[in-house]
């Protein structure tokens, strides 16, 4: 490895730590999301310089994009930008702590002790090009064929959820009967009357 | 591509397209008639029961090896379907009087029983992976499917919540395979594992991890904890058919991948295995003993279930391996038609607003209602497994198949929980006949077919049950 | 192979510079005088009242879900756009299914009304 792509991946690695720890101590939530997509970016970033191109514009378009605006929203819509109570409980706290303890002694001992007893089986060397958009779509549309179908099946079925879920029938039922007699005023809308601050 | 392909999965494709089609229709049906919805669905899993019936089972794969038709997955197949049919049965009358009549009930249950059958046709771990999703993102739906209810919307949450954490496990299990194999084609995993060129640490990993995703899905011990609460907030003719259908499915996958995938892991996985069995067999049959809400009861009484078909999972791997997964599709069959007929009987009592679901409402019921109280009766009996009845058949075969493994541990907490579970399912009969109140339920045709029909075949089934298992035996896997 | 990106980090690099000098000479050449009327949130020339920030309408969040639930089919269509030549008419069909199922869900949406603003 040289020195060029340590700088990279080092450089790469310390925006993604810094970013997420901002997303978890940002005390304003807007902020929090903004540190997000940093992170996000960042990472689709990293898979670029590992060759996955089409996983890095999948997590741009999906994760640091749709995704992120749907956090967004739900932060706006709940008024919850800023977190005021501390949420977290005593043992909590300790908890997580342990957690990271033992991940982290975990990869220490990973990293002093790799390649002593555990064999990586050989995995066959892969073209230089296999995640590429192009190379694919060409297993998308080839060995992967049903499986590309079913998961329209899947997206049908969470559209489906998505609207009966959220949809509210009241209304449509207001709405048709204005439709029959044309009401003057519209609906005042309950959520915006009540002042969050 | 060839027709062949399109043949291998055809109950698959008839239930998907039937689904695709029910939503269409429920697009332009007026309100007041959604029950057109489940006609057309009852028709289309018909169909679907129909082909898995006339289909032959091949030892090819199809779609590039991504899923196979033999005689195990046409039987799940048959069973799904079946399934199916009777849970269309529960919810038609149920949501007609909840005033909750909708065309999304039956395109989202067609769409899951497709993911069910799929899981048994299931040849590629992305197959897996899909086809549990398939099946479970509209159960999720399904089970706060009355909005407005706050319990229900609990269900959904939780179910989602849990069922996501689990779908992780599923896909950290899949990349260790495939980091293990270089594969994740069920073929490619074998020949990898045999030629010697897979690393089994990376193995095992993932295939612990694989059970765990999937012990989720039949709600093993200590990955249970979702059960009650969404089995008592869904919708009953939901919960009905998600107790009988769904399990089976998730017994599906850990049945295929274990016999096929991880025959190496036998030894390692095996103590695991029975682990689970154990705990899941005592865990849920003592909670189930101070349950008072039927739903609850009938929730831990399925957990405890699969407690039960774990022990047939653990024989799996053993020299018995043929008769362990007949034992355990005979019983996956058995617990099917004696918890349906069971819902059946809480979907006919269940009152508007969730009323009518303690143990109290059921007091004098079976009196005022005898037919129904003799059905509750013969599939509690079945339940406890009391000779003459089907689940009597399913037990035996089950423990049959553990001693002849050398399971005698398992064998023994079997019969020892079984017997304890004679105290809380026959508390059910009791209030039915020997209390009094004033319980009422509803007298609707289908839940009544629904009812005595399973009474029936809980009974008469149980005259024939070696014909049965010679059924079951033939539903024989593919091994590559 | 990391070369080939190097343009891409060189467009994001003046971008962000374009960015920091637009920032820079505003910051160096403006005048600044503020005064308290000045710095308070302008409404329109009125006296802001009442709070900044405003619930947003729950209605948004419909939009989001169906918003990511379309964008994945389109990260689908990107991986076909780069093979359309080489699969040819049965890749043709197989994505008009996936379309076509998706289209249903379109067809859905339209009919229940989620895509209408009351």
């Amino acid at each position: 490895m040289s020195i060029g792509v340590m700088l990279v991946y080092g450089l790469l690695g310390l925006i993604v730590v810094i970013t997420a720890l901002g997303m978890l101590t940002s005390r304003n939530a807007v902020y929090s999301a903004l540190f997000l997509v940093l992170n996000f970016a960042t990472v689709a970033v990293l898979y670029m310089t590992l060759g996955a191109p089409f996983i890095a514009l999948a997590q741009v378009s999906v994760y640091a994009g749709a995704i992120m605006v749907l956090f967004l929203f739900v932060i706006m819509l709940l008024g919850a930008e800023h977190i005021t109570q501390r949420s977290t409980g005593r043992g909590h706290r300790v908890l997580s702590v342990l957690v990271a303890v033992a991940l982290l002694a975990e990869a220490v001992i990973y990293i002093l002790f790799r390649g002593a007893g555990v064999e990586m089986a050989a995995l066959p060397s892969l073209p230089p090009d296999f995640a590429s958009p192009a190379a694919i779509g060409q297993l998308l549309f080839s060995q992967f064929l049903l499986p590309f179908e079913i998961t329209a099946v899947i997206l049908l079925s969470a559209v489906i959820g998505a609207i009966y879920l959220t949809r509210r029938e009241r209304q449509a039922a207001a709405r048709t009967a204005a439709a029959e007699q044309p009401a003057e005023k519209p609906v005042e809308e309950p959520a915006e009357k009540t002042p969050i601050y | 591509m060839s027709i062949n392909d399109f043949l291998a999965i055809l109950p698959v494709l008839v239930v998907l397209v039937t689904g695709v089609l029910v939503m269409v229709a429920d697009v332009f049906l007026p309100e007041g008639r959604k029950g057109i919805a489940a006609l057309l669905s009852g028709l289309g899993l018909a169909a679907g029961l129909g082909a898995a019936l006339a289909a032959v089972p091949s030892t090819g794969t199809a779609f590039a090896g991504m899923v196979v038709a033999d005689g195990f997955s046409l039987f799940l197949d048959a069973l799904f379907a079946a399934v199916g049919l009777v849970g269309i049965g529960l919810a038609y009358d149920y949501f007609k009087r909840m005033r909750l009549q909708r065309g999304e009930y039956y395109t989202l249950l067609l769409f899951s029983i497709g993911g069910m059958m799929l899981m048994g046709h299931a040849n590629d771990l992305v197959m897996f992976f899909l086809a549990l999703e398939l099946l479970s993102i509209p159960l999720y739906i399904l089970s706060g499917f009355f909005r407005a209810r706050l319990a229900s919307q609990e269900a959904a949450l939780k179910y989602f919540l849990l069922g996501a954490f689990s779908s992780g496990f599923v896909l950290y299990g899949i990349a260790m395979v495939f980091g293990g194999t270089a594969s994740i084609n069920l073929e490619g995993i074998v020949a990898a594992v045999r030629d010697g060129s897979a690393n089994l640490t990376f193995l095992l990993v993932g295939a612990a991890l694989l059970v765990v995703g999937f012990a989720f899905k039949v709600s093993a011990v200590p990955f249970h904890a979702w059960t009650p609460d969404v089995y008592e907030g869904a919708p009953s003719p939901l919960t009905g058919f998600m107790s009988s259908a769904t399990k089976a499915a998730g017994f599906a996958a850990l049945i295929r991948l274990l016999l096929v995938v991880f025959p190496a892991l036998g030894e390692n996985l095996a103590p695991v295995v029975s682990g689970l069995a154990a705990l899941t067999m005592i865990a849920g049959n003592l909670i189930a003993l101070v349950q008072t809400n039927i739903k609850r009861l009938l929730a831990y009484s399925s957990i405890a279930h699969a407690g039960y078909l774990l022990i047939g999972l653990v024989a799996v791997n053993s020299s018995a391996a043929g008769d362990a997964v007949a034992a355990m599709l005979f019983y996956l069959v058995g617990y099917a038609i004696a918890n349906l007929g069971a819902w059946s009987v809480v979907v006919a009592a269940e009152q508007a607003e969730g009323r009518g679901l303690e143990l109290e409402d059921y007091s004098g019921l079976g009196r005022k209602y005898p037919w129904l109280g003799v059905a509750m009766l013969v599939f509690m009996l079945s339940f406890i497994g009391v000779p003459l009845t089907l689940g009597f058949w399913g037990k035996l075969y089950l423990f049959r198949v553990a001693l002849e493994s050398g399971l005698f541990g398992l064998a023994v907490i079997g019969i020892a929980a079984s017997l304890v579970s004679a105290y809380y399912y026959l508390r059910v009969v009791v209030y039915m006949f020997f209390r009094d109140g004033e319980g009422v339920a509803r007298r609707d045709v289908w839940l009544n077919l629904i009812a005595i029909g399973s009474a029936a075949a809980v009974v008469l089934m149980a005259l024939v049950p070696g014909d049965l298992l010679q059924v079951a035996a033939q539903a024989v896997l593919r091994v590559p | 192979m990391l070369q080939e990106y190097l343009p891409l980090l060189i467009i994001f690099l003046i971008a962000l510079l374009v960015g920091i000098i637009a920032m820079l000479l505003g910051y160096l050449f403006g005048p600044k005088r503020p005064t308290r009327r000045k710095s308070a949130p302008y409404e329109s020339g009125m006296v802001p009242y009442g709070p900044g920030r405003r619930r947003m309408s729950v209605r948004f969040y419909l939009i989001a879900v169906l918003f990511i639930l379309f964008d994945i089919e389109v990260i689908f269509v990107i991986s076909w756009a780069t093979v359309v030549r080489q699969v040819g008419v049965p890749g043709l069909i197989a994505m008009a299914i996936f379309l076509g199922l998706l289209e249903v869900a379109h067809l859905y949406a339209w009919k229940k009304g989620a895509l209408e603003w009351e």
